[in-house]
């Protein structure tokens, strides 16, 4: 029933319990106003055709409402609004206080990203994990605009206000991908403000968090220890990102899509790309490679030419995972379907 | 079926304020009459309607595809926020109090004019003034921010807001001086006999409306005011980045703009007390309750603006209040659809084009209120805040009710502001193509709130297109019927019958003059003895017959 | 019928009343005007409470007094001045109206006093603010206190003109015991101007 209902009135599917709950309420609200819009109509309609009007020279009584008329059509819709109201607000309270012992999230907009840390320091770009059947609080804020943060499935929002902590909590049922967007208009991008979050079980959830622990960690102890930043056992991608770090690339390009010293790298793989000469070029793999080994061959439109060469300081297995590196910093396409890997971000605190 | 009751042939009054003193256009310009100065607004509105259908037919297009379809991200974000503003600030609001108030309040007063009449033409002047500064802004880039200018992307966005802000302003203060006029006139123009108790229920309404204008536009004045100094010189009222809190911006613009929904609606309410009773031949029912039900409106609709931030970090404690204050706002509303729907009873009811727009009226009004009320409900506000859920809601009660009863007031008092009668049978095809169109547009908009598509996304997830092109087909319909409504009343300016004096038998007092009205309203002060929603005892004559009765 | 009666007024009386009424609709939208502000700053002053106090320690208590009690004084001549109206002493009344315009340019002289002395110790509103207090309170304040009492001004230099061109119209005899509400109504908006002084004095410089 529930589910039917729920089709019919193009509801996502609901992934907690709090959705669940929400919905209900949706029902009885549009059941009621359906009942009561029929009543309303039905009898208006009866009078429409009953006392059509049949001469020119049709006479009507003068009618006026009783005492008890009034406290009807008043007292019936009001009884009705506030036991909608009864139940929802509850809801809604219950909604804004997490129970204790919940996981903590920070959550931070950004034009057009959302950020998400989780305790002990690993975060993530665009991409909330989180186990299923555990309570997960959501500590919510902005660098720049306003945004809100949405997850229909949930039927969750709340704003991410600038300078301030904003706060909701859920629990998800299942293990599953649901799609988040910004809901409160923050400028060109708004509408390509998109991420994503994955249920994963609990057991995957530990193992995934622990791993990015280590991740972190072993990216400092790198960070010391020159040489050994190929570490065996991570992705390309995860060792370009260090090579990044600690040759301070980084310093002077952020991952973010803000501009910096040099051109963000973020979306770059792939981007037509205007040279101070007028010139129009695409970054590929090779332009890639070009600037870092002779960065001042082409410099890009509106940039100063103040790019070291990194000629014989990197290897070209660094290079080729610095490449890797920049061409995984993609901002999510609007999309329908699951995301690409994840962006992780195991570099924080910089 | 001919309009017209058998009986005298209307006459097309020969003096009347069309020619009186002058025609050329600069008497117009100039005129201190408040019935000119009415059907100017009306017309500024309208273009200023046309425009804000424009861009919206621009949305609709580009909405037709998940990804770009006519433009690109920065061009929508404008259109929407120039639709927005445009409809609202330059249409909506003056509309109806402005244009048919004017034209029609001292009328039904019994009055020669508005209190003060050269208040009144000033009043137009500063609309056009602040029409013609946001115009310029938008020509130059336009705003991009929403018609709500939340802040601090308002303040940090580098388009053109400051005009766009500025405009707004100086429309405020025509708003304002044009509630104050009615206000001053009601209470010290009404001819001798209407009472209080005796006051045509359109009045009431435009009363209540004025109410709201003089005392929650100067709020919004000072706040646009504030976000344009901060956007100019960046000092720092709202931005959080010198201390300031966004939030206070929020709770300023909606202490405005929630009492601003009734401006919008109050004036649909007073047209449509109006219709309802002529094209039912009936005395209206629970007149005291639909008249105190106005001023219930006015007065409570000031205390739930927080209704639009439940999700914006409010204390559960003030979503509960402000909650709970919305469902009263929404029981005045209910008062007026029972007793409208009840005063169809043993009626005689004829479906003329007004009629139809009432029924279109009354669906709208009663699904938008509805959904309007399932928004306060706060949890499921959570989960629709910001979607096309809303969007879905304020078209429903802003274009579904609002323009159903500009167009329903447009027919019923086209003869009295023309002297002519349109084509009923056209008239139909109108009403059947822009509520039909209407519901095609903004019912799949539900819809999509409800699958949770955010408003002003330029692009969208795949799987909402079907419901977008459904939408966007359902304005291509309303495009039509519009451009219909159009073409057949501007014939009928020249080529319609003459209408005589009352062509409805309506008893409302404004029918009691000639058709188009004389320069100075009645030939006499007029007096009256009976009530302007009384049908009962109406002469044994066929009714209306074309010798208005100059009292 | 006296000469000032518009057309579609019945009588002098009914016309004096609608002007009435709507000059006090009219003032009541200039207190919302400013009630934005107030409010405004009622909230920012519960958020700094600290920086505000201090801020608002800080400006010249003494001259804001001199400058209610100079607006206070302006006030009563107004009120005088009508009362001279009322008899048909219209000269009279543009004597007096004058010297409330004096008392006005007085206080607008006294502010411009002050303002210098902010410019000069960088109290300034928003980010150019580089006065003493650390933090974004200070700014905030100024900000405030800048748009408050800017506003002021403004209406002070309005409601000067307005009693100007009542003034002159006195003296040439525009206006008699019988009909003198322009008089009346300019002496309503100086009041006005008055009572927001009134509220703005405590609430800026006092607490
Ligand atoms: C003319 C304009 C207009 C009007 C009249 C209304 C009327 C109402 N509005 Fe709406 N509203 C808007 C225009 C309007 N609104 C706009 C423009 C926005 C969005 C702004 C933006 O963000 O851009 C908005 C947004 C908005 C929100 C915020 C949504 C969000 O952003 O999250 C809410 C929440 O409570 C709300 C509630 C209401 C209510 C309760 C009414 C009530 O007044 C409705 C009362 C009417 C009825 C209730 C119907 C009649 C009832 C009966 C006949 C009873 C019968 C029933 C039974 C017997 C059970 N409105
Ligand atoms: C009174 C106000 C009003 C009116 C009448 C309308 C009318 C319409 N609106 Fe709009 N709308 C708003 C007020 C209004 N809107 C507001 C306030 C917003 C929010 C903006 C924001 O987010 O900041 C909004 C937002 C909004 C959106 C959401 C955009 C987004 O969030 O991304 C959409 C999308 O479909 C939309 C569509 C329409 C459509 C299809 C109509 C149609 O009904 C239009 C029909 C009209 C025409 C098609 C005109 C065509 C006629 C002619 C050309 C000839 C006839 C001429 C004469 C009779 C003179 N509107
Ligand atoms: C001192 C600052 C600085 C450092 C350090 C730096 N860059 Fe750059 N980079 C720039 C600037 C400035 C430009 C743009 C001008 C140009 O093309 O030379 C640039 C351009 C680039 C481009 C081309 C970008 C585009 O948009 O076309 C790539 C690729 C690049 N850098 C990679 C790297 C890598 C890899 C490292 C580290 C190993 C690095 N940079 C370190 C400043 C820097
Ligand atoms: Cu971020 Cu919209
Ligand atoms: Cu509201």
């Amino acid at each position: 029933m529930s589910d039917l209902l729920r089709r019919l009135l193009f509801l996502p599917p609901a992934a907690s319990q709090h959705a669940r709950d929400v919905d209900s309420l949706h029902f009885f609200v549009v059941i009621t106003t359906m009942l009561a819009g029929l009543a309303i109509f039905g009898t208006a309609l009866a009078f429409m055709i009953r006392y059509r009007r049949r001469g020119e020279d049709d006479r009507t009584p003068e009618i006026q409402p009783r005492h008890w008329h009034e406290a009807l059509f008043i007292g019936v819709p009001l009884a009705f609004f506030l036991v909608w109201f009864a139940i929802g607000y509850p809801q809604f309270v219950e909604s804004t206080r997490a129970p204790p012992g919940a996981m903590d999230v920070f959550v931070m907009g950004k034009q057009w990203m959302w950020k998400f840390a989780y305790p002990g320091g690993p975060s993530s770009l665009d991409e909330l994990r989180v186990p299923a059947g555990r309570p997960v609080r959501l500590l919510i804020t902005s660098r720049d605009v306003i945004h809100s943060f949405f997850v229909p499935d949930l039927r969750l929002k709340q704003d991410a206000l600038p300078g301030r902590y904003t706060e909701t909590w859920f629990q998800a049922d299942a293990p599953g991908r649901h799609q988040i967007f910004c809901a409160e208009y923050c400028g060109l991008s708004h509408s390509g403000m998109l991420a994503e979050l994955v249920v994963m079980k609990p057991e995957e959830f530990d193992a995934w968090i622990a791993l990015q622990r280590r991740g972190l960690a072993r990216a400092q102890d790198a960070a010391a220890v020159p040489g050994d930043l190929l570490a065996a056992g991570s992705s390309l991608v995860e060792q370009g990102r260090n090579v990044a770090a600690v040759q301070g690339c980084l310093k002077c390009h952020s991952i973010d899509g803000s501009r910096h010293i040099g051109p963000t790298w973020r979306d770059l793989y792939r981007r037509r790309e205007r040279l101070s000469t007028g010139a129009v070029v695409t970054a590929d793999e090779a332009y890639l490679t070009r600037s870092m080994m002779d960065p001042a061959a082409e410099i890009v439109d509106g940039y100063q030419n103040v790019m070291p060469t990194y000629q014989g300081k990197l290897t070209p297995p660094e290079v080729a995972a610095v490449v890797e590196f920049i061409k995984s910093l993609k901002t999510p396409a609007v999309r329908a379907g699951p995301s690409e890997g994840p962006v992780y971000e195991s570099t924080p605190g910089r | 079926m001919s309009p017209l009751p058998a009986g005298d042939p209307p006459v097309y009054a020969a003096r009347n304020y069309l020619n009186t003193p002058a025609t050329g256009l600069r008497s117009w310009l100039t005129t201190l009459d408040h019935k000119r100065i009415g059907v100017m607004f009306l017309v500024a509105t309208l273009v200023a309607f046309a425009l804000g259908g424009v861009f919206a037919l621009l949305i609709r297009i580009e909405l037709l595809t998940p990804g770009p379809t006519i433009m690109d991200a920065m061009t929508y974000n404008r259109i929407f926020t120039l639709h927005g503003v445009v409809m609202i600030f330059l249409f909506m609001i003056p509309a109806i109090p402005s244009g048919f108030g004017n034209f029609l309040l001292p009328i039904m007063l019994g009055a020669r004019d508005v209190a003060f009449p050269r208040l009144n033409l000033l009043s137009f002047y500063l609309y056009l003034a602040g029409a013609a500064i946001a115009l310029w802004g938008m020509i130059h880039g336009g705003a991009d921010t929403g018609w709500t200018f939340y802040t601090p992307y308002s303040t940090t966005t580098t388009t053109k807001v400051v005009p766009i802000l500025l405009g707004a302003f100086v429309v405020g203060f025509s708003s304002i001086l044009t509630g104050l006029n009615f206000i001053v006139t009601t209470h010290t123009l009404r001819a001798p006999g209407i009472t209080w108790s005796k006051l045509p229920l359109f009045v009431w309404s435009i009363y209540a409306t004025s109410v709201i204008q003089i005392l929650a536009t100067p709020v919004l004045g000072m706040t646009l005011l504030l976000v344009a100094i901060e956007h100019a010189f960046g000092w720092g009222i709202f931005d959080p980045a010198r201390g300031g809190d966004p939030v206070l911006f929020q709770h300023f613009f909606w202490f405005y703009s929630h009492p601003a929904v009734y401006i919008m609606i109050l004036p649909a309410m007073a047209v449509m007390s109006e219709v309802v009773c002529a094209f039912s031949r009936k005395n209206i029912f629970g007149y005291k309750a639909v008249a105190y039900s106005s001023l219930g409106i006015a007065f409570v609709g000031f205390f739930t603006w927080g209704h639009h931030l439940f999700t914006s970090g409010q204390s559960p404690y003030d979503a509960g209040v402000f909650g709970v204050l919305t469902m009263f706002v929404g029981i005045f509303t209910a008062i007026k659809i029972f007793n409208w729907v009840a005063t169809l009873y043993r009626g005689s009811i004829s479906f003329k084009t007004p009629f139809l727009y009432f029924l279109g009226f009354l669906f709208f009004l009663f699904f938008g209120g509805m959904t309007g009320v399932a928004l306060a409900t706060v949890s499921l506000d959570v989960h629709w805040q910001d979607t096309y859920f809303v969007v879905a809601h304020f078209h429903f009660i802003m274009v579904g009710s609002t323009i159903m009863a500009f167009l329903a007031a447009l027919h019923y008092w086209w003869p009295k502001l023309t002297g002519r009668l349109y084509s009923e049978r056209w008239g139909l095809v109108g009403a059947v193509l822009i509520i039909s169109g209407f519901v095609f547009t903004f019912l799949p908009q539900f819809l999509l709130g409800n699958e949770g598509m955010p408003r002003r996304y330029f692009a969208y997830p795949a799987r909402y297109q079907a419901l977008n092109v459904a939408s966007s087909a359902g304005a291509s319909v309303l495009a039509i019927g519009f451009s219909v409504v159009l073409v057949y009343l501007l014939v009928a300016l020249r080529h319609g019958p003459v209408a005589g004096s009352n062509p409805w038998g309506s008893r409302g007092y404004e029918w009691e003059t000639s058709s188009p009205p004389p320069l100075e309203n009645f030939e006499v002060v007029p007096a009256f003895e009976r009530g302007p929603h009384e049908y009962h005892d109406l002469p044994a004559a066929a009714p209306g017959a074309g010798e208005g009765r100059h009292a | 019928m006296h000469s000032a009666v518009a057309h579609h007024f019945e009588s002098l009386e009914k016309q004096a009343e609608a002007q009435r009424l709507g000059m006090w609709l009219f003032l009541a939208t200039e207190i919302l005007l400013f009630t934005a502000l107030f409010a405004a700053y009622g909230v920012y002053r519960f958020l700094y409470t600290a920086a505000f106090s201090e801020a608002s320690r800080g400006l010249e208590t003494w001259l804001g007094g001199v400058n209610t009690l100079i607006l206070v004084t302006s006030s009563f001549t107004v009120a005088m001045g009508l009362d001279a109206a009322t008899r048909g002493r219209t000269r009279r009344t543009a004597g007096l109206l004058g010297l409330s315009i004096l008392l006005g340019a007085v206080f607008l002289a006294l502010k411009a006093f002050e303002y210098h002395h902010h410019f000069a110790h960088g109290e300034l509103p928003g980010r150019y603010y580089t006065g003493p207090i650390a933090g974004s309170g200070g700014a905030l304040f100024f900000t405030l206190y800048f748009l408050i009492t800017g506003l002021h001004a403004i209406h002070v230099l309005i409601g000067m003109t307005v009693l100007a061109v009542v003034a002159v119209r006195c003296w040439r005899g525009a206006y008699d015991a019988e009909y003198h509400v322009p008089v009346e109504l300019a002496g309503l908006y100086w009041h006005l101007v008055d009572l927001i002084w009134i509220f703005v004095f405590p609430l800026v410089y006092l607490i």
